[in-house]
């Protein structure tokens, strides 16, 4: 029980060629920026985009073949798609119908999938009548309603205020630990993936740059934008023993490595001074004051030079040390603080 | 707006008031009224059971000639009406291209009958439908379409219980101003049809006729076709032929 793909989509100059692999009960996220290809790769799945090459393999048998009202699956989009016509009920029941089952029996199990999600009370309201988290809810019951063995979720939460989101997380989440096929997320929001699923697959520019589970990919991310998105500083160097060369600065790290490496480091380790720190402390180099932003309680300070970083600093440090941008600053990182892992 | 309500008001000033239940209970207008509320009916339907299909050709299927088959429709829109008329004869008339073989091999001829009043009724009225219905469909959100295909709906399923209904207030509109259409047909008709009463004499052909012998008549068989008119556009309009 588990999917196994290698989606190639070419529609120049967009290319998407990814490979997917999601055990059943298992949810894993494609994580990527805008455009990235993310959600061409889930229409693939579901049979709305056609393939260029590749296959689709579903508890062994290939799914590619088949047109997509024939897959058993189940999607949820981005709006919803409610069909405005219909009762909430009855957009539950459709499914359902349309896989022979009698109205009465349709009737019977939509309601109990509306229980479910605990709108029992709004069967009979039509889309427009309800909010925004119920809406959400009624398109996640009328996907799973059919009893899908491949669950495809389009950024089900991104329509959602802030408020409502977190409540919906937590209950998509309790349902999608219940549900036993495969599932597949697409979202653009890392704390979304990270919360609801058990692998990450960060998709740029149509192709796979890392995967793994949310911690490993938190820790050691590989790219810019990986590293953007869960808060670190990250730099591509060159490592001998306990050293790794980022442009000319050296970094001290606590681990034994050589080649090409990655250091990552968060922003509150960042430590600034206006005048060169005494002693020696490694891992120091000297940076330009690009740009100072508020960051929650804390300020963020953009540096440039010989390698853009950026620092969180309390807001009593930035007055006692009087930082504008363009000022020159000296910039250090504790060896301790610092990650590195092969690139 | 005067330029658009003068000439019915003036037909409601010089209406013969006195006679005019009498005029009305005459046995050749009620038959004009019956025969073209009947045939502007079956052209509807008509039109109904081939332009809804062939609307949701042009604005779902892409074809070669899609384009041609567009403008193709809209032709009887602009062309003049006794020009369709003589068109469907040319075709359809007893030495017609198809008429002929029509003729030989069943034994059916169209023109100078009400089956032929049908005919050019939905001739001229059936653009407005798949106009209608075509810009009903290119209004509906495809992805409807596409969640319904993955809940397991088949195209059939798809366009029965999501399409249709979706688009069910540009079929009605649509369906209304092509009866409204047919009502009123005059040109292709008289030209196709002929003007024999009770077969296929409906009412704007009793008008003109009337206008010759006996204006009066004229003006009474007018303010009742206003009046069908009037009150069947402004029974549906609110409900439907408004943007829904």
């Amino acid at each position: 029980m588990s999917l196994h793909a290698h989606l190639v989509v070419a529609r120049p100059p967009f290319h998407l060629d990814i490979d997917l692999t999601v055990a059943a009960g298992q949810v894993v996220a494609l994580l990527g920026p805008n455009g990235a290809g993310k959600t061409t790769a889930l229409r693939a799945l579901a049979g709305l985009t056609g393939l260029s090459d590749g296959h689709i393999t579903l508890d062994d048998g290939p799914l590619h073949t088949l047109a997509a009202e024939r897959r058993p699956i189940g999607m949820v989009f981005q709006d919803y798609l409610l069909f405005p016509h219909l009762s909430a009920l009855d957009n539950v029941a459709f499914g359902l119908r349309c896989h022979g089952a009698s109205r009465s029996d349709a009737r019977r199990r939509a309601s109990a999938w509306l229980e479910r999600v605990g709108l029992a009370e709004h069967a009979r309201a039509r889309p427009r009548q309800l909010s925004g988290g119920q809406a959400q809810r009624v398109a996640l019951a009328r996907a799973l309603a059919v009893e899908p063995r491949l669950l495809l979720l389009d950024e089900p939460l991104a329509a959602l205020d802030a408020r409502t989101r977190l409540d919906i997380r937590a209950q998509l989440r309790r349902h999608l630990a219940d549900f036993d096929g495969a599932t597949v997320l697409v979202t653009h929001d890392p704390l979304e993936a990270m919360v609801l699923a058990d692998r990450l697959i960060v998709i740029e520019n149509g192709a796979v740059v890392q995967q793994g589970t949310p911690t490993e990919v938190a820790r050691r991310p590989r790219t810019d934008y990986v590293a953007r998105l869960v808060g670190l500083n990250l730099h591509r160097g060159i490592a001998a023993d306990r050293q790794v060369k980022v442009e000319e600065v050296l970094f001290n790290v606590a681990e034994h490595l050589s080649g090409p490496a990655f250091v990552a480091f968060s922003p509150a380790a960042v430590a600034l001074y206006r005048t060169r720190p005494d002693g020696s402390p490694r891992n120091l180099w000297q940076g330009r004051i690009q740009g100072i932003e508020r960051h929650g309680d804390n300020v963020r300070v953009h540096l440039d030079g010989p390698i853009t970083a950026s620092a969180d600093i309390t807001p009593a440090a930035l007055a006692d040390l009087d930082l504008t941008p363009g000022q020159q600053i000296w910039a250090a990182v504790k060896a301790t603080e610092t990650h590195a892992y092969p690139a | 707006m005067a330029f658009l309500v003068l000439p019915l008001a003036g037909l409601l000033i010089r209406a013969p008031w006195p006679t005019l239940a009498q005029r009305l209970a005459e046995p050749q207008v009620l038959e004009a009224l019956r025969l073209s509320l009947v045939t502007a009916t079956v052209a509807t339907l008509v039109c109904l059971l081939l332009g809804v299909p062939l609307a949701w050709l042009l604005a779902r299927v892409t074809f070669p000639g899609r384009r041609l088959v567009r403008a193709l429709i809209t032709v009887p829109l602009v062309l003049p009406p006794v020009v369709g008329g003589v068109a469907l004869l040319l075709v359809l008339g007893r030495r017609g291209l198809i008429g002929q073989w029509l003729e030989a091999t069943f034994g059916i001829s169209l023109p100078f009958t009400t089956a032929g009043v049908v005919l050019a009724e939905a001739f001229v009225a059936m653009p407005f439908l798949v106009i209608s219905v075509e810009g009903a469909l290119h209004a509906t959100d495809l992805r409807l379409e596409e969640a319904a295909a993955t809940l397991g709906a088949s195209r059939w399923v798809i366009f029965r219980r999501v399409t249709l209904p979706l688009v069910a207030p540009g079929i009605v509109a649509g369906a209304v101003l092509c009866w409204a259409r047919a009502l009123g047909e005059f040109g292709a008709t008289i030209t196709f049809a002929g003007n024999f009463p009770g077969r296929t004499q409906t009412m704007p052909l009793a008008v003109y006729l009337a206008l010759e012998t006996e204006p009066e008549a004229a003006i009474v068989l007018s303010i009742l076709l206003l009046a069908v008119s009037v009150i069947i556009l402004a029974s549906l309009r609110d409900r439907w032929v408004t943007s829904p």
